[in-house]
């Protein structure tokens, strides 16, 4: 009987770990739902960027409150996790905090720990002040409905709650206050348990041990339906985020095919296509199937921070849209499609829905100025321009779907090499003028 | 004055059997809207004071494709550009200067892959290394400690990185470089780019041009530089909405060079 909670951890532990594992896979099946591109160059270039700007936060301290406040967060994130490596081993061996043996860099360790996590405490207050209290414009925007601002504040409790327990859990330690080394926050939380048998104190000690590890366990897995999913995915994203300049928009390869066909003068045009030539691909994306899987990364690792969407030209100026919204319905669009695929036995049966149209609106995409603000200011390298791209792409060639404006500089283009109605012949003419 | 203009075309030059030193890419803008066709001759006024051997392609110049392809025509871009490029490979062109932020990032990163490679200049560029190899001298004249703010245009700031040349040439004026609160990386679009130039805006509240005229006028300039045509009718037309046009005049790097001389 003695291994009940042995054996009760193990089974916690194994079904939380197993379940975030199961939604690992779905995530990477969806994400791998995206178009190949190659992403295979200058990996050096690319080492470098995730350990700048997603280890080093880099972009996030470009605006410094929030930057400052974020940094914190973050490594006290990662640096009391290194807690969690102990009480997993407790709980599966039935010790009581086995690195305590180690001496003196226990008590620095636990000490670091409890400093960190009351800085989080106070930096998390800050965020849901900012985003309930102050109501920064940004958190406010109307792709913010009730799911975006609760997972926020979601997050926010959780983490609360976590630094709580952590505290908590050890301020009722006997064994551990006794030590009295690493103790700097959890001494001045003992007082108000002073009153408390040694009992009560382990039975408070135990249940904020149980409930600090089953949340972390339960944290771990809202993640994959939640927008801190970018704590993970903000490595992987920054490292296959485009090392090209801003401005360089792709070249479809389908195309310079088609083109350079159109200007070979040896080209039979009415020639039956050979044996096995493939059917021209779908030119620019109408759903998540037709981006590529770095977008669809992208997706999945928005915080919906909205950096982007408070320097973007068009939403600062009144215009429906907003780069975040770009990535939040591709995400959600590629969840449905997601969903579709497991009630459909791994096939994705056609919904009669697709990204645009149903999710992202033609007065979105046709908005963009392609300025790459949202591209800029995002922390964690996420391109909506491109998807916005892609969009325009399929409305232009497959659907002949442009403003009537934009038709007519392309017919000027095409008839007379300017988007305006001037002869080429009199490109010179300024000259003399 | 436009008689002394001297601009021979690549043609010309093939037909001495010569090179010139660089090509200069008109593009639309510079080739046919009447502000831009100022800028263009005002570059042309420093290339033949500084004795460049340049050549334009005249009419054999058609537009990079660049509205085309952020339109979302990747057909008619890459026709545009597979023509461009036949002509040019054709003179064997190695170097290009353009005072256009569009043409010079389409030139410049999205003709490679099609097979056109140059080493591509925008003109502050350009103008920048003439002045420091000596072929080129400034004095600050009559910008002499006048506020001057430069508005980065998106395809040649943050597209490309390009954020000193400029400054530096409006610095050389002995002027006073003022920055707007958004400036460089974070510098605010001016409202033209994406084909946005060809089309009226989506319903919003404000125009962009407007938006960005009025960050401009918060730091009171007596002129706002620009380094694009686009950007230069955008604030040039905000700059009339907000009815100051006796105040603020909008104008090209390039013509701050030339008109400090009395070119």
């Amino acid at each position: 009987m003695n291994y009940l909670p042995n054996v009760l951890f193990a089974i916690v532990l194994i079904a939380g770990i197993g379940y975030f594992t199961l939604n690992v896979k779905k995530l990477i099946r969806n994400i791998k739902l995206g178009n190949d591109v190659d992403v295979s160059d200058n990996k050096s270039q690319r080492w470098k960027n995730m350990t700048m700007i997603a280890l080093g936060q880099s972009k996030m301290v470009r605006r410094p409150v929030a930057g400052f406040l974020h940094i914190i967060v973050y490594v006290g994130f990662v640096i009391i996790n290194i807690e969690v490596l102990e009480i997993i081993i407790d709980g599966l061996l039935g010790t009581h905090r086995i690195f305590s043996s180690i001496g003196l860099l226990y008590g620095v360790l636990i000490g670091s720990f409890e400093i960190l996590a009351l800085l989080v405490f106070i930096a998390v207050i800050i965020f849901w002040i900012r985003r309930n209290i102050v109501k920064l414009n940004r958190f406010w925007k109307s792709e913010m409905t009730s799911w975006p601002k609760n997972d926020a504040n979601y997050i926010l409790y959780f983490e609360m709650v976590l630094m709580t327990l952590f505290l908590v859990m050890n301020a009722t330690d006997v064994h551990f206050q006794a030590m009295n080394s690493g103790n700097i926050i959890s001494q001045f939380i003992a007082p108000l348990f002073s009153g408390f048998t040694e009992t009560a104190l382990h039975t408070i000690e135990r249940t904020a041990w149980w409930f600090h590890i089953i949340g972390i366990l339960v944290f771990l897995n809202y993640l994959y339906f939640s927008k801190h999913l970018h704590i993970l995915l903000a490595f992987p994203n920054t490292f296959y985020a485009s090392l090209k300049p801003k401005g360089q928009f792709n070249n479809l390869e389908a195309v310079t095919k088609e083109v350079k066909m159109m200007m070979d003068p040896t080209i039979d045009p009415f020639a039956a296509p050979a044996e096995g030539t493939e059917m021209p691909a779908k030119f620019g994306a109408s759903d998540v199937q037709d981006l590529n899987w770095v977008q669809l990364l992208n997706a999945y690792t928005c915080t919906e921070c909205g950096r982007c969407t408070s320097e973007c030209p068009a939403n600062l100026t009144g215009k429906k849209l907003s780069p975040r919204k770009i990535m939040m319905d591709t995400r959600d669009r590629l969840e449905e499609v997601g969903k579709n695929i497991d009630s459909n036995k791994g096939t994705f049966v056609d919904d009669g829905k697709q990204l645009l149209d149903n999710y992202i609106t033609r007065e979105e995409i046709w908005a963009c100025t392609s300025c790459n603000a949202c591209v800029e200011a995002c922390p964690v390298s996420i391109n909506p321009l491109s998807i916005i791209l892609d969009m325009r792409r399929f409305l232009v060639m497959e659907q002949s779907a442009a403003p009537v404006e934009l038709n007519n500089m392309m017919t000027n283009i095409e008839n007379n090499g300017a988007p305006w109605p001037y002869n080429q012949m009199d490109r010179l003419n300024w000259k003399n003028e | 004055m436009s008689e002394l203009l001297n601009v021979p075309t690549m043609a010309d030059f093939m037909a001495q059997g010569k090179q010139p030193e660089v090509l200069f890419w008109v593009g639309c803008a510079g080739s046919f809207d009447d502000r831009a066709k100022k800028i263009t001759k005002a570059f042309v006024k420093l290339l033949n004071k500084a004795q460049v051997e340049f050549a334009v392609l005249g009419t054999e110049e058609s537009c990079t494709g660049d509205p085309a392809k952020r339109a979302g025509n990747e057909f008619l871009f890459q026709m545009q550009a597979v023509t461009n490029i036949e002509v040019m490979n054709a003179y064997e062109i190695k170097k290009i200067v353009t005072a256009c932020p569009h043409c010079f990032n389409t030139l410049k990163n999205e003709y490679p892959q099609l097979g056109g490679n140059y080493e591509v200049m925008h003109h502050t560029e350009f103008l920048k290394s003439l002045l420091s190899e000596g072929r080129l001298t400034v004095e600050g004249g009559k910008f002499k400690g006048k506020r001057i703010t430069f508005h980065d245009p998106c395809y040649l700031g943050r597209a490309n990185n390009v954020y000193e040349a400029p400054r530096d040439l409006i610095s050389k004026l002995e002027a006073e470089l003022i920055e707007m609160k958004n400036c460089k990386k974070t510098g605010l679009c001016c409202g033209a780019g994406g084909a946005q130039m060809f089309k009226d805006a989506e319903k919003g509240d404000k125009e962009v041009n407007v938006e960005r005229t009025e960050q401009a006028l918060e730091i009171q300039p007596e002129i706002i530089a620009t380094g694009c045509p686009f950007c230069n009718t955008m604030m040039t037309d905000g700059i009339k909405a907000k009815e100051k046009e006796d105040q603020v005049k909008v104008l090209d790097i390039a013509e701050l060079i030339a008109n400090a001389q009395d070119l």
